[in-house]
């Protein structure tokens, strides 16, 4: 029997949302049987800012897209002006990248757990991770000297160097935190209370994350092998990276992926530490940029696209920014139909949504 | 699936004592290399206005006529990038914050080797 259909408002302003975002939800009953996003709270027209700011002015602003993954944005840029301009980046600096861009991953991971564990309304979870996080966020500001926006990467290579001291730190630093996070991964993933909540929970198959476009650790949980890291950009072409895969698709699918991500990337730091090579973090620039380039990365949200178009000028004439969440949010929709209004919060959740990435 | 799984952490934070930094009482210092705010030494500058022209947010205000170097400290990123492409090295990047301000005002800085700035080699906005 059909029941009559509501329309639930959800966002933008919401307990388990840190960013805007709005859907109407339209039920029957309990049941969520079609979901429509509107985005476009928090424009900021960081596109539009390439005609103002050169185009070494703009690693800045690029960095600024995102408050997570801020360095990945920043590299990714770079390597898009290094690609038109055809400046090979000294190998110490892709190393230093490398590492940097994985402890982002940890450090976005980590994040994202505590939000799912707070929106499961395990407050003591959600604490132990952002506990965990502080050390990562600690090694930030002691090699970049900021917590959340390192201004390290630029055009040609990276602007600090991390000594063979404080990589040893970070080395034990990372023995550490690893003994602890496995603790803490066993709560995650065998808790009942976890369980019970994520199980079964938003199931999307293989076919349809290939054909909603899918991205990250959303696509490898549904058992799509796609990571750009293996595609050997930076220091990844040397590194020795099993792709992690799950099968169910579900939301504890999607949690074990993130998980076994942070064991894989402080895999990838050690991997970097013991092979990072001496000699020049920087290679200096000159000229215009003039010509075209696509970059893809992996974030710790999924394959980030970047388009930039340079004319000669110091002033690009483009650029586009194609962000995870944004390729994800597809798939979440199709997840939301059929499942509970009391699970929305934590499907939304489970795309790891970065809305400021998603609208610039 | 299992319960209690969650009592060993538990137990051992009881133990544990706080893992945060009792602020009052014990202050967490930055790190050497951490990017709070930018210093100059006045005395070194030679008003080139490069900071100026390479700031990303257009924070920095050189006069060279009047020997005037002035910095907007809401408007600054802490992206220290004048501090790399000054010629005499005379920007710093320092690794405490700036203090919260009510105000939004320059700081402004005059070079003492020009005679008649002599009385306004300070801060004129103050310490802030």
């Amino acid at each position: 029997m059909m029941g009559k259909k509501t329309v639930i408002p959800f966002g933008p302003q919401h307990p388990v949302l840190p960013e805007p975002i709005h859907l109407d939800l339209v039920l029957e009953d309990e049941t969520v049987v079609e979901a429509i996003p509107s985005i476009g709270y928090i424009h900021r027209g960081l596109e539009k800012l390439v005609e103002k700011k050169d185009y070494q002015q703009y690693t800045y602003v690029a960095e600024r897209i995102c408050g997570i993954c801020s360095f990945m944005h920043g590299m990714g840029y770079c390597m898009s002006i290094e690609s038109i301009m055809g400046v090979q980046v000294p190998e110490r600096a892709e190393f230093l990248r490398t590492i940097w861009a994985e402890l982002s991953r940890i450090h976005s991971h980590m994040l994202w757990l505590g939000l799912l564990a707070d929106a499961l309304g395990f407050e003591s979870l959600f604490m132990h991770s952002w506990r965990l996080r502080e050390q990562i966020l600690d090694i930030f500001e002691e090699t970049t000297g900021g917590r959340v926006i390192f201004s390290v990467c630029d055009i040609g290579g990276v602007r600090k160097d991390i000594g063979s001291e404080m990589l040893k730190k970070i080395g034990s630093i990372l023995d550490g935190f690893e003994k602890e996070y496995s603790e803490i991964t066993k709560v995650f993933l065998n808790d009942s209370s976890v369980i019970l909540r994520t199980q079964g929970l938003g199931v999307l198959s293989k076919q349809a994350a290939f054909e909603l476009g899918a991205v990250g650790p959303m696509a490898r949980a549904s058992g799509i092998d796609i990571d750009m890291r293996k595609s050997g950009y930076a220091a990844y072409g040397k590194l020795k990276i099993d792709p992690i895969l799950e099968t169910a698709g579900d939301c504890y699918a999607r949690t074990s992926v993130r998980i076994r991500e942070v064991f894989q990337s402080i895999d990838l730091i050690r991997q970097c530490i013991a092979l990072i090579p001496e000699g020049d973090i920087k290679v200096k620039v000159v000229g215009n940029p003039n010509g075209e380039y696509f970059t893809r990365l992996e974030q710790p949200r999924g394959e980030v696209l970047y388009y930039v178009k340079a004319n000669g000028t110091k002033f690009l004439d483009r650029i586009r920014v194609r962000t995870p969440t944004f390729a994800n949010i597809p798939a979440l929709l199709e997840t939301l139909k059929g499942c509970q209004l009391a699970d929305v919060p934590v499907l939304i959740l489970t795309i790891d949504p970065c809305i400021s990435c998603t609208e610039r | 699936m299992s319960f209690f799984t969650m009592a060993k952490t538990l137990i051992k934070s009881i133990f544990h004592g706080p893992y945060t930094v009792q602020y009052p009482l014990e202050k967490k210092g930055p790190f050497p290399a951490s990017r709070g705010r930018i210093e100059i030494k006045i005395e070194d500058c030679i008003f080139c206005g490069l900071c100026a022209r390479r700031c990303p947010t257009g924070a920095i205000n050189v006069d060279k006529t009047e020997s005037r170097w002035s910095i907007n400290r809401l408007r600054c990123i802490q992206c220290s990038y004048c501090s790399e492409v000054c010629p005499k090295k005379c920007l710093k990047m320092d690794s405490t914050y700036t203090a919260p301000s009510f105000e939004n005002v320059e700081d402004e800085y005059k070079n003492a080797r020009v005679p008649d700035n002599k009385e306004n080699n300070r801060n004129i906005a103050g310490a802030c």
